[in-house]
Parts: C-alpha cells; sequence; structure tokens
C-alpha cells in the first residue's frame, strides 16, 4: 500500500462489516420472522439480502436481526421495521427484490413503501 | 458479507478455560446447519470480564453468553442463529433484567468503564489487518506522515496531558522531545511489553487484542524522534502475544505500513521482536535496553537518560504498551478530547487488571478520578462471600497498599503516591479480611529477592535481610526493635539502590507498616495472627460443646493428629498438627476454629 487512498478504501470495505459489533439504542432495527412459517415461506433470502444491503450501503446505524413468529403466518416472510421514536412498520409477504425497495426507499431515504406493508393488505 | 457475527474470546484467560474447543464446534455446527456464509466466527482479544469466560457475543443482537461449554454449542445455533432467539438461560446473568435483555454497556462492570487503549480488544480479529484498518486503524499514521511536523505530535502529546503508564508516570510529549532534540545518525523505539507484576495482564491483553495499535504508535513516534528502527521487548511467557504480534508485523510489512517509503512519503520504520527470558529487572529501561542488546539484564546508572545514551548508546525512547495505545486516537480526537478525561494532573483513562478478593476478576480500563470504591463495589461487584474490605494493593511489588480509611480516594497518579503507593502498571489486588498484611509485605519481598539481579548492595543484601525480618515476625519471633530495624533498612534502601526495583522494593513494607502496625504489633507482642494466615502463630481447636464426635475430622487428618472417641468430643494434638485446615472444612458442625 502506497497510499491513504488505499488505506480508505479497505477502511470503507471492512467498516460496514466491524460497525455491525455496536451497541446502540439508536439504532434502527430491522427484524426478520425466522420461525417454521417464515423460513418454508422464503425468509433466509430475505435477510440475507437484506443484512448484505444494509452492510454493502454502510448504514452503519440500522440492525438487521431476525426473531421468531410474529404470529401472522400466512403473511411471512414479515420484515418489521423499527425505528426510534416511530410506528412500528410491517412488511409482508417479503422477497428479496422487495427487500431491496425497502432498502433504498425506506431505510435510506425514509419512505415506507406502503404497498408492501400490512396496512395495505386487506385484513378482514 | 455476514448476517451475523459471533466473537469469541481468544484472550489467555479465556483461552485456558477452553475457547479454542468453543471455536471449533461452533464452526462445526454453523456448517452443520448450512450457516457458514451467513453467520462469521470471529476470535478476538480480551473482553475484560475473565471471570466469566469463555466469553462468546453474538451481534447484532449483542447478545452476551458467558461460562460458555462445547456441549451448549449446539443449542446457541440452532436456537439463537438458525431461529432468531437468543437463549436467555446462557446469558451473563447481570444483562439478563425483569424488562428483557439489555445492552453489555448497561451492565455494572461495563457502565464506568471508558475504553480507549482497549477499544479494539475483544472487538476486532487481532489477526486480521483489515479489521483494525475498519476501525479507524492507521489512519493517524497517515495524519502524520502527511499533515504534522514531529514538533506538531510531541505539541499534541504535551498538550493532551499524557503521561506514562508504566508505573512512573514521565510525561510522555517530553520524552518524546528530548529524544528528538538529541541528533544521532542513529536512533531507537522502543516498547516495553515486559509485564512482571504478579497480578498485571493489561499490556498483555492489548498486545493479544490489539496488536497493530502498538506498531503503529511506534511507528509514529519513529517519525516524531527521527528513529527507523523499532524494537518491542515482549517476555516469552506471552506465546499468545508473540504469535499475534508476529502476524501483525508481516501483515503490516505486506501492506507497506511498515518498511521503506510508508504512504509514499521518505519515512521508513520497521520493527522486530525481542523475547525476554523471564527476569523481572528486564522491565526496568535501562536493564531492559542491556538485554536487546544482547547482554545480562541489568540495569545501569542514570544520567545518561535513554533519551541521550539508550540502545547501543543512541538516543531512544521507551514506552510501555499501554502508552502506545492511545496515542493513535489522541492523534485521531485532538488533544483535548483526551485531556477532557481524567483529573487535573492525570489525563485519560487507565487500565486496571482487577484481582484477588473480587467477584468480577479481569480487565477494567476506566477514567482518572475514578474512586476505589466505584472500581471495587460497583466495577468489580464487591468482594465475595460479603467479607470486609482490609486494602486493595496497587503497583505489585513495588507498590503499597490503600487502606479501608482511603476507600473514597480518586485514583490518579500523585494521590496514589501521596498515599505511600503508586500506580504501577496497573495491577489493584483486593484484600478482605482474611489476608494478613505482614504476609503480603512477606510475599511481594520474597518476590523481589528473588528478581534482584544482584547488580548493587542495598538491594541484593538489603531485601534479603528485610525478609529475614518478617519472616521472624510471622514465625513470631520478633521484637519490636525489628519493626524499627526495618524501617530504617527501607529508607536505606530506597535511597540508595541503583535502579526502579530497589528503590521501591520496600513500599509493601512501609505502606503496611504505615497503615497495619497494629497487626505487625499483634504478631510481635501477642504473638498472634489477627487474620488467622500465619500458620506458626494459630492452632486448630475442637469446641467440645460442638463436637458429636462423629469421627470425619480424625479420618480426614492426614497426620492422625485428631484423637477421640466416636460420639464423645474429640481433641487435636497440637504436637502432631499441621495446621494444613483440612478437618476445620470437612467439620459439619463448625466445631473446629482457629486462633
Amino acid at each position: 500500500m502506497k497510499s491513504l487512498e488505499e488505506l480508505k478504501a479497505i477502511r470503507e470495505r471492512m467498516q460496514g462489516q466491524v460497525g455491525l459489533r455496536s451497541e446502540d439504542s439508536s439504532q434502527t432495527r430491522v427484524v426478520v420472522g425466522m420461525a417454521t412459517c417464515g423460513i418454508a415461506s422464503g425468509a433466509r433470502p430475505v435477510l440475507t439480502t437484506l443484512s448484505d444491503a444494509v452492510q454493502e450501503r454502510h448504514l452503519d446505524n440500522i440492525a438487521v436481526t431476525q426473531t421468531g413468529c410474529i404470529g401472522l403466518c400466512q403473511y411471512e416472510p414479515i420484515v418489521e421495521v423499527m425505528e426510534p421514536g416511530k410506528d412500528k412498520v410491517t412488511y409482508v409477504k417479503m422477497n428479496p427484490e422487495k427487500a431491496l425497495e425497502v432498502v433504498e426507499k425506506h431505510l435510506i431515504r425514509g419512505q415506507v413503501v406502503q404497498k408492501y406493508t400490512l396496512n395495505a393488505e386487506n385484513i378482514k | 458479507m455476514y448476517r451475523s457475527h459471533v466473537l469469541v474470546c481468544g484472550g489467555t484467560g479465556c483461552t485456558s478455560s477452553g475457547s479454542e474447543k468453543i471455536i471449533t464446534t461452533l464452526e462445526e455446527e454453523i456448517k452443520n446447519k448450512g450457516l457458514e456464509n451467513e453467520v462469521a466466527v470471529v476470535k478476538t482479544g480480551c473482553h475484560g470480564l475473565c471471570a466469566l469466560g469463555p466469553i462468546m457475543i453474538v451481534y447484532p443482537e449483542a447478545a452476551f453468553y458467558a461460562m460458555v461449554k462445547a456441549e451448549d454449542i449446539p443449542e446457541i445455533v440452532e436456537e439463537h442463529l438458525l431461529k432468531g432467539r437468543v437463549v436467555t438461560r446462557l446469558l451473563y446473568d447481570e444483562t439478563v433484567t425483569d424488562h428483557g435483555v439489555t445492552a453489555l454497556n448497561d451492565t455494572d462492570f461495563y457502565k464506568k468503564q471508558h475504553r480507549i487503549a482497549l477499544r479494539n480488544c475483544g472487538v476486532i480479529n487481532p489477526e486480521n489487518i483489515d479489521e483494525y484498518i475498519g476501525t479507524g486503524g492507521y489512519e493517524a499514521l497517515g495524519k502524520v506522515l502527511t499533515e504534522m511536523t514531529p514538533d506538531d505530535v510531541i505539541n499534541v502529546l504535551l498538550d493532551s496531558g499524557l503521561r506514562g503508564r508504566g508505573g512512573a508516570g514521565f510525561p510522555t510529549g517530553r520524552k518524546w522531545a528530548l529524544a528528538k532534540a538529541n541528533d544521532a545518525d542513529q536512533k531507537y523505539v522502543c516498547c516495553n511489553a515486559d509485564e512482571g507484576d504478579p497480578g498485571a495482564f493489561m499490556d498483555r491483553s492489548v498486545l493479544e487484542g490489539d496488536p497493530h495499535v502498538v506498531l503503529e504508535a511506534m511507528a509514529i513516534a519513529g517519525y516524531t524522534i527521527g528513529a527507523t528502527q523499532g524494537y518491542i521487548y515482549v517476555r516469552a511467557e506471552y506465546p499468545i502475544a508473540v504469535e499475534r504480534l508476529n502476524i501483525a508485523i508481516n501483515q503490516a510489512r505486506e501492506y507497506g505500513l511498515l518498511g521503506k517509503n510508508i504512504f509514499g512519503t521518505d519515512f521508513c520504520f520497521d520493527i522486530d521482536l525481542r523475547l525476554g527470558a523471564g527476569a523481572f529487572v528486564c522491565g526496568e529501561e535501562t536493564a531492559l535496553m542491556v538485554s536487546i542488546e544482547g547482554n545480562r539484564g541489568e540495569p545501569r546508572c542514570r544520567p545518561p537518560f535513554p533519551a541521550l545514551k539508550g540502545l547501543f548508546a543512541k538516543p531512544t525512547i521507551l514506552n510501555n504498551v499501554e502508552t502506545y495505545a492511545n496515542i493513535p486516537q489522541i492523534i485521531l480526537h485532538g488533544p483535548e478530547w483526551f485531556a477532557s478525561m481524567g483529573t487535573e494532573k492525570s489525563k485519560g483513562t487507565k487500565v486496571f487488571a482487577l484481582g484477588g478478593k473480587i467477584n468480577n476478576t479481569g480487565l477494567v480500563e476506566i477514567p482518572m478520578g475514578t474512586t476505589l470504591r466505584e472500581v471495587v463495589e460497583e466495577i468489580g461487584g464487591g468482594i465475595p462471600g460479603g467479607k470486609k474490605f482490609k486494602a486493595a494493593q496497587t503497583g505489585g511489588p513495588s507498590g503499597g497498599c490503600i487502606p479501608a480509611e482511603h476507600f473514597d480516594i480518586p485514583i490518579d497518579y500523585d494521590n496514589l503516591i501521596s498515599i505511600g503507593s503508586m500506580m504501577g502498571s496497573g495491577g489493584l489486588i483486593v484484600m478482605d479480611e482474611d489476608n494478613c498484611m505482614v504476609d503480603i509485605a512477606k510475599f511481594f519481598l520474597e518476590f523481589t529477592v528473588d528478581e534482584s539481579c544482584g547488580k548493587c548492595t542495598p538491594c541484593r543484601i538489603g531485601t534479603k535481610r528485610l525478609y529475614e525480618m518478617l519472616d521472624k515476625i510471622t514465625k513470631g519471633q520478633g521484637t519490636l526493635e525489628d519493626l524499627d530495624k526495618m524501617e530504617e533498612l527501607c529508607y536505606y534502601i530506597k535511597e540508595n539502590a541503583l535502579c526502579g526495583l530497589g528503590q521501591t522494593a520496600p513500599n509493601p513494607v512501609l505502606s503496611t507498616l504505615r497503615y497495619f502496625r497494629d497487626e505487625y504489633i499483634a504478631h510481635v507482642v501477642d504473638k498472634k495472627c489477627p487474620a488467622g494466615v500465619c500458620k506458626a502463630l494459630l492452632s486448630y481447636k475442637i469446641d467440645a460443646d460442638k463436637c458429636k464426635g462423629c469421627t470425619l475430622c480424625a479420618r480426614t487428618c492426614p497426620n492422625n493428629a485428631i484423637i477421640g472417641v466416636v460420639k464423645e468430643p474429640h481433641a487435636i494434638d497440637q504436637s502432631k498438627c499441621v495446621k494444613c485446615g483440612a478437618c476445620m472444612e470437612k467439620c459439619r458442625f463448625g466445631a473446629i476454629y482457629k486462633e
């Protein structure tokens, strides 16, 4: 390595990964339902897509984690976004493409993707 | 990209309690479940809570598993890593509250800590330079080489108020300025990693958990004083630290962060390791340099100080591991940031190795000026068994005791000196009512007698005579004149010994005489050891009213010293008793006591 630019490049590549190891109550939590129902309907690729996208874009303030059954098994895979001081947003019937859209629009630009939320589903 | 990182401590403490096995089991289980591309297993340095090892933290949840056993691993992988359910049963119980799992940083042990020197310990993989760079590593070196002059660096250090963490507390900026001011064709930068105080392991943890920070700071030092070669003198008893330093040096050379023309500038710097062979005196600066030169490790007179004539008779700076570990952060965050922590004359933080009679044995980094009470009662979790605090020993064999009456003293360099102890490298041994202070002084003297290099008479013979007098007292053969003679000898050694080892060796005696003279007098006049430690002064007895005559003690005694018949009170034959205490441990009725 002969320049500061190269050092910076390594830093940026690693920052997202090492940043995962932080503990901060001001973090936004993105939780993926990973019970049997979630896994069966394809939650695993959703989880890995979200996790990769957040790290690649250095969204240090966002933690992607998993949880058990949320109770709405027919709407799995479910992703919940919990931002401090805001109402929880629940996305349903997710897939990797939809997950990326949520990252771009909601997590980065702060616009809830209404069409994928539980509210948009007509629950009787 | 991994969605989850599992950090397992690979420090000496956790390694000895089996973390290697945990890592291999974990990797196997993760593979079995097909998670190897989603979950990363990272071997880190010390987290500080050595008493609870092996330690494992799972991110992003930051779930802190303590005292992990290999047989728990399948459950953790299945439940937590696969299904996302934290195994609460296996968490460190301080993090589990009625309201769920709290953050580790909110527990008593971590709450009051402020980690600068230890910031990467337990967070990054020390064997991967990229992770160090990912947390801002080598940025300070880049800044120094491209934006700052050597005088700028010295001014930043002077303004920060950083003092040497090896014990004496000499201002680091002034040390560097002196070495820079001396012209020479060759200068050297040395790192003192010959941590020898009994009970101290701060430097080991930094080297094991974050070796690159030392390399980076030494390169900064080289640039500042105009040196091109550095040496790390590390004790051979730290095999993990040596291995990780070797890996770190090779990685840094590969990246061009050590070697020629670092960051494309004219600055060249390289570092080599030198292993100490286990002599305590080699932690003394002149002896350390003599040892690096390949000679027998013995100190020499100062002046000339190393800044003028050090290693190979060239200007040299020698700093302790922890001092170096602070420097890159000071460069990056500025001297004001560092000076905002601590007390008026002692800035920043200090790492302490907590040991002795304390619940949370381990490593803590606290701002200077934290009181001893906070360290022992809050961070350390108090004394096991609800026993009473008697004293804390700081500074190892060179330091002294802080008695209970100074429990609220803010810990910094000057306060500790004023009460007859010293900061030392940061070992903090807690003692309760069961510790005999004469015995403690004798223990440290035995250590210095062993470790005295023998070059100067006051230390070689003086410490031996001191030890003999202490031995006499613990055997109940001392006189009151001995106490006065001891004190006189202490001052004589302090004034006349050649190096720091001898000059500070009497400190444990002087400080125990100062605060616990009554215990000495009890040994000399009453022929009693109040704490019940000195064997020659106590005898085991059986309370005939409480003894049920179960014969358990008689069967336990290794020397058949207990006589008596079944269902009749027993008695101990004092002429045969070897005072091992086995009978007292075994008795179910509390009938055996010592006095």
